[in-house]
């Protein structure tokens, strides 16, 4: 009698191991890999409502958990949004299954200079769903304007302990890499011990390094200036009319985020319908005046009018894009990057 | 048939999956790259002097957690044993409702608290104090280990205090002792056990304790915890993460031998709870 027991308790703590591995795999779910605020929530219904289609969406924070949530075997993502390089190095890894652009009735709608870029050259992967700039979030009230202009802002005493630094290897440093006059994708170890420097300098001055809890704290008016994304910055701005936006004259990096989807996707069909529903202009719109992120989609911006026309973090001008780089996946160099940047926090 | 068979469903199948396998995991990542032995990573630790303030960070917030905790457990569970059955049972609930909630809600909670608008740089800037940086300082971040982890130092102690036969703190006042006398002589050596307990289940989690200082850090102070998360989850470096894992592991092995040990010399049968 015992052993029955002791084999049942075995048996159910088995069977209550096992729906843990295969829960998701319900055939009307499409799982989602993203950033956090970075889909307009009623579009999940919408889509449902439309399709049977539920999109179950797990938040991360960066492209380097994302890449690594995709190297796993049996990865149980269909959808994800990662930036240029990430995707570059996805494409290299052979984690995305290309995308059949026929069956992508609203494609045209993506503007041709977000075509064929650095990352996925020969357009077979990717689908842009937004883009930016890094710049400087600062709050009018706090800062003088003559200060503003240039990457040393976050590096002037005055601000000190007002200051928030955002949270990732590649964006904090390339802050300090352009302060330092170097390219955001240098692969050599002085510049890049150079840059860490800077940081390392620049840390008593820094209030906190975050990642999206930089929108909470700045909308709050708790610090003067923060290192953000222009689409953050939208965001932010939004909420309180004391903040602005500027991308330093020095050149800046200019980001794109696409959805792909995953070489292990077992609905790749449905992942496809997804896209094209989040390309139809209407629902683009909707979804980028709620994540305020420049998009691709060349009818958002006749939809949303001219406010946001006139937004200079939305509608990033000309000369900006001109003088912003694109992150390069640096390979087995980001280790350097990595080593250095565990030193500023040591 | 022996009670022990009970035990079997955890020994056989919850033991190896959840525990060992993980462990082993953590070994052979540490010393393995690709299928090929390496003591590459181990080098990377100790040889580079980024990885240590991490460690020490972590020691003297765990360190700092379980004496502040001590200080203030103490006092507490000694009262609660001295109280009326029911009183005390309700008060020891209130103690440990906090702890039906989730560890990360409660620290949420501590960041509203200690934000720069938040109800304590309120209550300072009517006293002139403004300016005051709460959040994202190794304070706020010790702040809420030690409430996050007081419970844990209390209940131990208190079970060990209303075991005490009450006979031996009155035929003490027979014979003469009084109150600090009886307290040290009598109650503090029988409620070692319960302090050991207690001590073990603060430090040992405090030391690696990584959510709290991701939430209220700002990562201006950085514990080894969120060191190894973020070799895991940021850098994709199994190898290195992993040897930090077992640099904890072994120290949090260490310390708790050392406790067993004051434990066993203590030579009696406690309340301890594990």
């Amino acid at each position: 009698m015992k052993k029955l027991v002791s084999l049942l308790l075995a048996a159910a703590m088995l069977a209550l191991v096992v729906p843990v591995f295969t829960g998701c795999s319900s055939d009307k779910t499409l799982n989602l890999l993203n950033w956090g605020d970075y889909l307009e929530p009623s579009l999940k219904d919408e889509f449902k409502r439309r399709t049977g289609i539920t999109i179950k969406e797990k938040v991360v924070t960066s492209n380097e958990e994302m890449m690594i949530q995709l190297q796993a075997d049996d990865c149980p993502y269909d959808l994800c949004i990662p930036s240029d390089y990430a995707i570059e190095r996805m494409i290299g890894e052979g984690r995305l299954a290309k995308i059949d652009f026929s069956s992508l009735k609203n494609y045209g709608n993506i503007g041709e200079a977000y075509r064929n870029l650095a990352y996925d050259p020969t357009n077979e992967y990717s689908v842009p769903y937004t883009w930016g700039v890094l710049g400087v979030l600062y709050n009018k009230t706090m800062v003088d304007e003559s200060d503003l202009g240039h990457w040393n802002i976050l590096w002037n005493e005055k601000y000190s302990q007002e200051i928030y630094m955002y949270d990732s290897v590649r964006d904090a440093m390339a802050a300090a890499l352009i302060y330092c006059g170097y390219d955001i994708n240098t692969d050599n170890a002085d510049e890049i011990k150079r840059a860490a420097d800077a940081l390392i300098e620049q840390k008593p001055l820094v209030k906190a390094y975050l990642t999206d809890d930089v929108k909470d704290s700045m909308i709050q008016g708790s610090g003067a200036l923060a290192l953000v994304y222009s689409g953050d910055a939208v965001w932010c701005m939004q909420e309180n009319e004391d903040l602005g936006f500027f991308v330093p004259e020095e050149g800046s990096n200019i980001y794109f985020d696409s959805i792909v989807i995953t070489a292990t996707s077992s609905k790749k069909e449905m992942a496809e319908q997804f896209i094209d529903f989040l390309l139809e202009p209407e629902i683009a719109a909707k979804n980028i005046e709620f994540i305020g992120y420049s998009s691709a989609n060349t009818k958002v911006l006749d939809i949303l009018g001219e406010e946001w026309a006139n937004n200079t973090a939305y509608n990033i001008p000309e000369e900006i894009v001109k003088k912003s780089v694109i992150y390069r996946d640096l390979g087995d160099k980001i280790d350097i990057y990595n080593a250095q940047w565990d030193r500023i926090f040591k | 048939m022996k009670r022990t068979r009970l035990a079997y469903p955890y020994i056989f199948v919850w033991m190896p999956l959840f525990i060992v396998a993980p462990m082993l995991f953590v070994a052979y990542y540490a010393f393995f790259d690709n299928g090929t032995f390496t003591t590459e990573y181990v080098k990377q630790v100790f040889s580079s002097t980024t990885y240590l303030p991490a460690l020490w960070n972590s020691i003297w917030i765990a360190l700092a957690t379980t004496a502040v905790c001590l200080l203030a457990g103490y006092p507490v569970a000694y009262i609660l044993s001295n109280m009326k059955k029911r009183t005390a049972a309700l008060l020891s609930i209130l103690f440990i409702m906090p702890m039906w909630m989730n560890m990360l809600l409660r620290t949420l909670a501590w960041k509203i608290i200690l934000y720069d608008d938040g109800i304590v740089a309120t209550v300072l800037s009517w006293f002139g104090a403004t300016n005051v940086q709460l959040i994202y300082t190794p304070g706020a971040v010790l702040i809420a280990t030690i409430y996050d982890f007081l419970p844990f130092m209390i209940l131990p102690i208190y079970t060990t205090l209303i075991k005490i036969d009450r006979s031996h703190i009155e035929a003490a006042h027979d014979l003469g002792a009084n109150g600090l006398n009886t307290f040290l002589r009598v109650v503090l050596p029988q409620s070692v056990p319960g302090i050991i307990s207690g001590i073990t289940m603060v430090f040992v989690p405090a030391m690696s304790t990584f959510a709290v200082s991701t939430m209220l850090g700002g990562k201006k102070i950085v514990l080894f915890g969120q060191l190894i998360e973020e070799k895991f989850l940021i850098n994709k470096s199994f190898g290195v993460g992993s040897t930090l894992s077992l640099v904890l592991i072994i120290l949090v092995i260490i310390s708790m031998v050392i406790m067993r040990r004051a434990d066993r010399d203590e030579g009696r049968e406690g309340g301890t709870l594990w």
